[in-house]
């Protein structure tokens, strides 16, 4: 797939959540891996275990509600789970930086945003007070708030929520990162605005020569963006593929039906949508079979007595579907 | 014929109420003067980013907000100035599906007493003839009659949202005010949910306003397009115009932004920069002219009027008429 | 059409037993079995112990003595006071005037202050009138409000009551209110409004339910301080008649003597204590089982 040594590789990940109703399988089994640079998008439906995936690779799950129960997360060729906690915390927001979905929950709202960008650099750079304000203004100016030396000393509530958002990419890049992993990071924000996000974050990515995590449940955000694609379902990963090839080609069921049920501007109009029938399954009773067979049109006996291994159906293109050559 | 919903020059501002004689200090401009009709069996969808006023349109439509001016005809009758006892006969004709299907729905009733409550209050049902009521709309909506003596929790996303459609429905409306009605749901559910509304529109002949930020949900179940923008309508016609070759540089900036599910798709490089302005202090001029890449001297002094640019089509730009 | 969309999940089955329940809650079970015993023995007051009323100058401040503890006629087992009176009856009849006291007040004040939160809350025109007429109740000190009242009307136990709910309905209605103003803005509210649902039904039917598990949990609350409040007022002569056994008038009257005769104080004082703490101990467990935010938040 990539010549070079990847910079981040899950292998066979489970998350598993502990609740008064039994064991939840948020994530189970995923694997796929990261080139340095490269943008890779996770895609899925709510529940379908694309954040806890995140929240795994940096260990900030609830500790007593969940256990990543197995796998490894090879990061630069240290597996991150078996790190002690100062370890990881020397990571997380240096190498490591996330970018979440509500930039209001993640800025806390007494101190102002230069302090909070600040504050990452003094710990993880060992950089002064003085270094540290001036790099949160250098930040600030990449991102382009206009104004940056005056609005440094602002708190969040008095910027917009795009801005907020500007302001949570200059903390996640402020210490150069290897890898950011961006949850949801245009969801809460109108369109227009949305466009300039995005189109803000892979500027400075190629800059700054951080590889990114897209996770969304956009395909439209997922082929503006994203080189490579994961496709997640029930806690799976169902599909991965170069970008083009995905949505050129879908392998899976889910994949295929997820794409014609999207309306498209300009594009289909014919005015019924394909739907996908049924409800997404309950993670708490194990699934032997595909996750997917109960709402699939192809499924056999076979899908729902044992679940296929994510294969590759050539040129890098894989796909976990018994059925996948069948059209 | 005549509309089933007339909205002519609506306009609402909240106060900001401030200090002890709670005097308002500033008014927030939600809606300034938005106009238009929608015909029986018609779907006219209000886009436009937060803020925009569009689902305050909705609420005013329903009369969940009092209006600050302008007038709201249903079927002919102006009801702005009615009371609530004078607009009850009234009120029954437009019912409402709302953005998110847990909170709209009373997590302590029963399913049956959430879609029998409308039955209740205008037919005077009870009991079982009621229940049976209730158990027929479920099934109009896809979901099985047994779900009467359930609870929402029990419930989907998509489910509730066939239950608030249940609900909806209940009065036999005319119109039926949609706002963000798929907006909460997942994509696949999403499907599911509109397909459902258009069924329901063939067989009841009902009429949508149907509020949304979503381009690509809108062109599919919409036949004409509204665009808002700070509280005013910036550009109306029927969608397909509308959205292909749109008019207003605000249309066209929202076209360009909305995400393509498609990685070889031709894109329009139109970015607009900053945020959306702040109601409470719209721009003066045309309140685009803030963002707007083609501004000119004008558009800052001088107020757009919406003209017809093309037949059934209006909007409101300085541009239309060089 | 999808059928399969529409299958509903099955309800959640409600686990575990009653000793689960205890492990989860232990202040509800260990308050409400304290609580529980004292309703018992009010209620078997004139069975399980003598007369509290008849005068032995005989047997004026006798120590307790344990031996022989049930039997019938006896008077020292908790010791007798400065007219020779059982402090065993005179406290286990106490319970009564406590309890009754508590849960009227916890009663009626929740009950008023319910009926106007709602009103209040619910009718913006109505809001800023009675909420100044509350805050002027709340003004009211309910020892002063009860030592005039007392002297206008010669006191009773009715008296007291009203005088100690009076001040206690504001905290009931500020709280209503509160809580009728957070659900009043929810979407179900607005649909309720727009299928037609007149005022009344919106009220009982959507809003009203949202408020009892914050009110029970203020009950108990009220129902503690009440039966404080009740001692404090006969501890100060404002309250019930003095030859009434309450705790109160016991604690009051033992003050006298208490170098000479230290346990004329130990029951009752002990009895007053326990039935606080036992009620607060279920309204902490209460409100962290029926409102866990605002448990996190006190």
């Amino acid at each position: 797939m990539t010549e070079t040594a990847p910079i981040l590789e899950v292998l066979d990940l489970r998350t598993h959540f502990f609740t008064q109703d039994g064991v939840t399988r948020a994530v189970d089994g995923v694997s796929f891996s990261l080139a340095p640079g490269e943008t890779l998008g996770i895609v899925g439906e709510s529940g379908c275990g694309k954040s806890v995936t995140a929240l795994s690779i940096l260990r900030l799950l609830p500790p007593k509600l969940s256990r990543i129960v197995g796998g490894r997360v090879v990061f630069e060729g240290t597996d991150l789970l078996t790190l002690h906690e100062p370890a990881m915390r020397e990571i997380r927001g240096n190498r490591i930086a996330m970018i979440f979905q509500e930039p209001m929950t993640s800025l806390n709202p007494v101190l102002t945003i230069g302090e909070q960008i600040a504050e990452a650099v003094r710990i993880h750079q060992g950089a002064s007070r003085k270094e540290a304000l001036a790099r949160a203004v250098e930040m600030l100016k990449l991102v382009r708030i206009p104004d940056a030396e005056r609005r440094v000393g602002d708190y969040p509530h008095q910027f917009s929520g795009g801005m907020r958002q500007r302001v949570m990419i200059a903390m996640a890049l402020s210490c150069n990162p290897k890898l950011l992993l961006a949850d949801e990071p245009t969801t809460a924000l109108d369109v227009t605005v949305q466009k300039q996000i995005l189109r803000l974050m892979l500027e400075l990515k190629e800059r700054i020569g951080s590889a990114v995590i897209l996770i969304t449940h956009d395909l439209g955000v997922i082929a503006e963006t994203a080189k490579r694609v994961v496709v997640m379902y029930a806690g799976r990963v169902v599909e991965q593929a170069e970008v083009t090839a995905l949505f050129d080609a879908p392998l899976h069921p889910y994949t295929r039906g997820l794409m014609a049920s999207i309306p498209r501007l300009k594009h289909n109009r014919t005015r019924r949508l394909a739907e996908i029938p049924g409800i997404v399954p309950d993670l708490r009773t194990p699934i032997p079979g595909c996750a997917f067979a109960p709402r699939c049109p192809l499924a056999t006996d076979r899908c729902r007595e044992a679940a296929p291994s994510l294969d590759d159906h050539g040129g890098g293109h894989f796909a976990a579907c018994w059925e996948a050559g069948r059209a | 014929m005549t509309p089933v919903l007339e909205v002519d020059r609506l306009v609402k501002h909240f106060p900001i109420l401030r200090g002890i004689l709670r005097r308002p200090v500033a008014w927030v401009r939600a809606v300034d003067g938005v106009s238009f009709a929608i015909a029986p069996g018609e779907t006219l969808c209000l886009v436009g980013e937060s803020g925009c006023g569009k689902s305050t349109v909705a609420r005013l439509v329903l009369r969940l907000d009092e209006p600050t001016g302008g007038a709201i005809r249903l079927d002919g009758t102006d009801v702005t100035g009615l009371d609530e006892r004078e607009f009850a006969p009234f009120r029954r004709r437009v019912q409402m599906v709302f953005q998110d299907p847990y909170a709209s729905l009373n997590p302590r009733l029963k399913v049956g007493q959430i879609v029998g409550e409308p039955l209740e209050n205008y037919e005077g049902l009870r009991g079982k003839a009621l229940e049976e009521r209730v158990a027929g709309l479920l099934a109009k909506v896809g979901l099985r009659p047994e779900g009467v003596g359930r609870y929402p929790f029990e419930f989907s996303g998509g489910q509730r949202q066939r239950i608030g459609l249940a609900r909806a429905l209940a009065l036999n409306p005319k119109l039926i005010v949609a706002d963000e009605p798929v907006s909460a749901l997942d994509v696949s559910v999403q499907a599911q949910v509109l397909n459902l509304m258009m069924d329901l529109q063939e067989e009841f002949g009902l009429a949508y306003l149907f509020v949304s930020h979503d381009l690509a949900v809108v062109e599919h179940i919409g036949h004409r397009i509204a665009v808002m923008y700070l509280g005013e309508i910036v550009e109306i016609g029927p969608k397909q115009v509308v959205l292909d070759e749109p008019k207003h540089p605000y249309t066209r900036a929202l076209v360009a932004a909305a995400p393509i599910p498609d990685p070889r798709a031709k894109r329009d490089t139109l970015v607009l920069e900053g945020d959306v302005p702040s109601p409470l202090n719209p721009p003066a001029g045309c309140r685009f002219h803030t963002r707007c890449p083609f501004v000119m001297d004008r558009c800052r002094e001088e107020t757009p009027r919406l003209r017809e640019v093309s037949p059934g089509r209006q909007a409101a730009c300085h541009l239309l008429e060089a | 059409m999808t059928t399969a969309a529409a299958i509903a999940q099955p309800p959640v089955p409600i686990r575990g037993g009653l000793a689960r329940f205890a492990r989860r809650n232990p202040t509800i079970v260990i308050g409400g079995a304290m609580l529980l015993l004292m309703v018992c023995i009010a209620v078997l007051a004139p069975w399980i112990s003598g007369d509290p009323f008849t005068v032995s100058p005989a047997d004026r401040l006798r120590p307790p003595s344990f031996s022989d503890f049930f039997a019938s006629g006896k008077i020292d087992r908790f010791g007798t006071d400065n007219l020779g009176r059982d402090i065993f009856a005179r406290t286990v009849h106490g319970t009564r005037i406590s309890l009754m006291v508590g849960i009227s007040v916890a009663l009626l004040a929740t009950l008023i202050g319910l009926g106007i939160g709602l009103v209040a809350g619910y009718f913006r025109l109505v809001d800023a009138i009675v909420m100044r007429v509350m805050d002027a109740l709340m003004a009211i000190p309910s020892i002063l409000l009860a030592i005039a009242l007392v002297a206008l009307t010669g006191g009773g136990i009715a008296i007291v009551i009203a005088a100690i709910t009076v001040p206690d309905i504001p905290r009931v209605v500020r709280l209503v209110r509160s809580v009728v103003l957070t659900v009043r803005e929810r979407p179900y509210i607005d649909a309720a409004v727009s299928v037609g649902s007149p005022s009344r039904k919106i009220i009982l039917r959507h809003i009203l339910p949202s408020t009892i598990g914050p009110l029970i949990v203020q009950a108990t609350y009220i129902c503690a301080s009440a039966i404080l409040v009740e001692a404090g007022l006969s501890f100060l002569g404002a309250g019930v008649p003095p030859e009434i056994p309450t705790w109160g008038n016991m604690i009051a009257q033992s003050r006298l003597f208490l170098a000479r005769a230290p346990w004329t104080i130990f029951a009752p004082g002990i009895c007053l204590a326990l039935v606080v703490l036992s009620i607060n101990l279920l309204g902490d467990g209460l409100r962290d089982r029926l409102d866990p935010r605002l448990a996190r938040r006190m």
